[in-house]
């Protein structure tokens, strides 16, 4: 589904002394199938963003396209329940926001809310528990027996079971431990491809965003401060830091090499061993001529 | 009083009878002014060792020991004005309605004359730069400044020991450095151990040794670098070792030789250059 905002302002409590305005003039388009993560320190106007994409919130100024959708500032939302259907939030710490009596009926809850017929919930109950890699036979239990680990994979497959065409993800790994965090990350990657969804990642990890994104929007003061694709945002240390961001750790580690040990080696999205390779060169190549 | 320090001798505990052990034949001392990062995966028992270690538990075999005091229920107040905690949660750890009186909450549960307190809290707050944010409201703060005050309250109570159980997993990458940097600044400036519980292999860079769990027993034990050089024994229970590590790895594997195992990019990059002078 193919998003984009143009002009979009939004103002929490306007004209009370409490007037914040959280997003300022936002003007970008997301292509469909695209994978955009969305980053910039805690109050840049990240949550404000995303509560967009599925009509929680409503500009106060300008027009945002979602697919056939429109969403304008003033202009009463007829087929919010149509754009909720198609597209699925996974929020902060989903796990809170469990309920039910059992996993089953907890996945089931949203589809069941927009008449999905009994026969299609099963399968995509199925479907869903079998992406987060959540055994069946857990089905029947209480959520609030689980691991916190699984507890969160019952709420991603609560928003799966929509079957929404576009994915927003709120710092869906935060409080997981590494390898949990990478095999939440792997999960959402492959259910890009595998479904052909647009996938909008929040994220602090800016190892995340390059490892896993095609696009990033860079957020400050609610204004977008930046866009491009990893390698390209990622070069421009200087121009992060002074959001207050870092690069992910490889390229902090040639930029150091280049600046203070003159190893200069371009990233390009090698990995760990291929820069190894490069830097030996480089190394054994530096003794020839001194 | 005995020495300044925390024993585990022999220690087993789980939650319940027919649950399985959690924690097994556990052992380890930490001693004064030690920084000892405990690491491993979830499940592995770390957080178990935290609640053990200050009497939010207590074993069902083997024994705490704490500053020569056995941790029993009888003992656990006084445990407890020895060893500090901070948990994951910075939102679930705040009582008062200003940073002040969240400050002299721990202290007026251990009854302390309120002259004292008043110093205390002038004292702790200064020890984690909040000191402007004094008549402030907690929940008001950033994640980063709500980790500071709960640092400052258990400080407050001045304890020899403190655990930081994930304290900063919930937290932005700026937050994250705020507490790092007090946490160290503190070390340096008090005499105290600290015990962090972690999963952010940056933060057992600084550490001065680490305690590796794997399904309830202690894996492995040394200083960081030990530890991270010993990739293969990591990797078979699932832990990631730091970029730098890696790096030096495949860098061996090219046949550059390193003096040793480094822990941040500019150890590797020193001993990189002294190869590229000694070919």
């Amino acid at each position: 589904m193919h998003i984009s905002f143009e002009h979009v302002s939004y103002t929490y409590q306007p004209n009370s002394p409490f007037e914040h305005k959280a997003l300022n003039d936002m003007t970008f388009s997301i292509e469909s199938g695209s994978f955009v993560a969305v980053i910039g320190h805690t109050g840049s106007g990240k949550s404000t963003l995303i509560q967009h994409l599925n009509g929680l919130l409503q500009p106060t100024e300008g027009k945002i396209h979602l697919g056939d959708y429109t969403i304008e500032a003033g202009v009463k939302n007829k087929h919010l329940r149509e754009l909720r259907e198609n597209v699925g939030v996974v929020f902060q710490y989903p796990e809170h926001q469990l309920f039910e009596e059992t996993v089953a009926k907890d996945i089931a809850f949203g589809p069941q809310n927009f008449g999905v017929p009994q026969e299609e919930i099963e399968r995509r109950t199925k479907a869903a528990v079998k992406a987060t890699k959540l055994p069946e036979d857990l089905l029947d239990r209480s959520p609030f027996d689980l691991s916190g680990g699984q507890m969160r994979r019952v709420a991603i497959s609560g928003v799966l079971a929509m079957d929404p065409k576009v994915l927003v993800l709120d710092e869906p790994t935060a409080g997981l431990d590494p390898s949990g965090q990478k095999e939440v990350m792997d999960m959402f990657y492959d259910l890009h491809h595998e479904k052909g969804l647009t996938t909008i990642l929040v994220t602090h990890s800016m190892e995340d965003a390059l490892a896993y994104a095609d696009y990033i929007l860079i957020m400050n003061h609610g204004e977008l401060y930046k866009e491009g694709t990893p390698l390209d945002i990622f070069r421009q240390k200087e121009d992060l830091e002074q959001v207050q961001l870092d690069v992910p750790e490889v390229i902090a580690f040639l930029s150091k090499a280049e600046k203070e040990y003159g190893i200069n080696l371009e990233y390009k999205g090698q990995t760990i061993a291929e820069l190894a390779k490069e830097l030996a060169r480089k190394v054994r190549g530096g003794s020839d001529h001194e | 009083m005995g020495e300044r320090q925390v024993e585990f001798r022999h220690v087993s505990f789980k939650y319940q009878e027919d649950m399985p052990w959690v924690l097994k034949d556990v052992s380890f001392t930490i001693g004064p002014d030690e920084w000892v990062a405990i690491i491993g995966h979830n499940g592995s028992g770390k957080s178990t060792i935290a609640k053990l270690m200050n009497g939010l538990l207590f074993p069902q075999e083997g024994e705490i020991i704490v500053d020569g005091m056995k941790v029993t229920p009888e003992t656990v107040w006084e445990v407890r004005k020895q060893v500090g905690m901070v948990f994951q949660n910075p939102d679930n750890q705040f009582v008062g309605t200003t940073v002040r009186d969240d400050v002299a909450f721990g202290m007026e549960n251990h009854g302390m004359p309120r002259e004292l307190m008043v110093e205390r809290i002038k004292e702790s707050l200064e020890a984690v730069r909040m000191e402007a944010y004094e008549r402030h409201e907690p929940h008001r703060l950033s994640g980063g400044q709500k980790q500071r005050i709960a640092i400052a309250s258990v400080l407050a109570v001045s304890p020899e020991f403190i655990i930081l159980d994930e304290a900063t997993a919930m937290l932005d990458p700026k937050g994250r450095k705020e507490i790092m940097k007090t946490v160290s600044d503190v070390q340096q400036e008090r005499d105290l151990s600290l015990v962090t519980i972690t999963h952010d292999l940056q933060e057992v860079t600084l550490a001065s040794r680490v305690i590796v769990m794997n399904g309830g027993e202690v894996w492995m034990e040394g200083t960081p670098r030990d530890v991270f050089s010993r990739k293969e024994q990591l990797t078979e229970i699932g832990l990631d070792t730091p970029f730098v590590s890696k790096m030096a790895d495949h860098l061996k594997e090219e046949g550059l030789s390193l003096s040793r195992e480094p822990l941040n990019h500019q150890e590797l990059l020193e001993d990189l250059c002294t190869s590229r002078l000694n070919m």
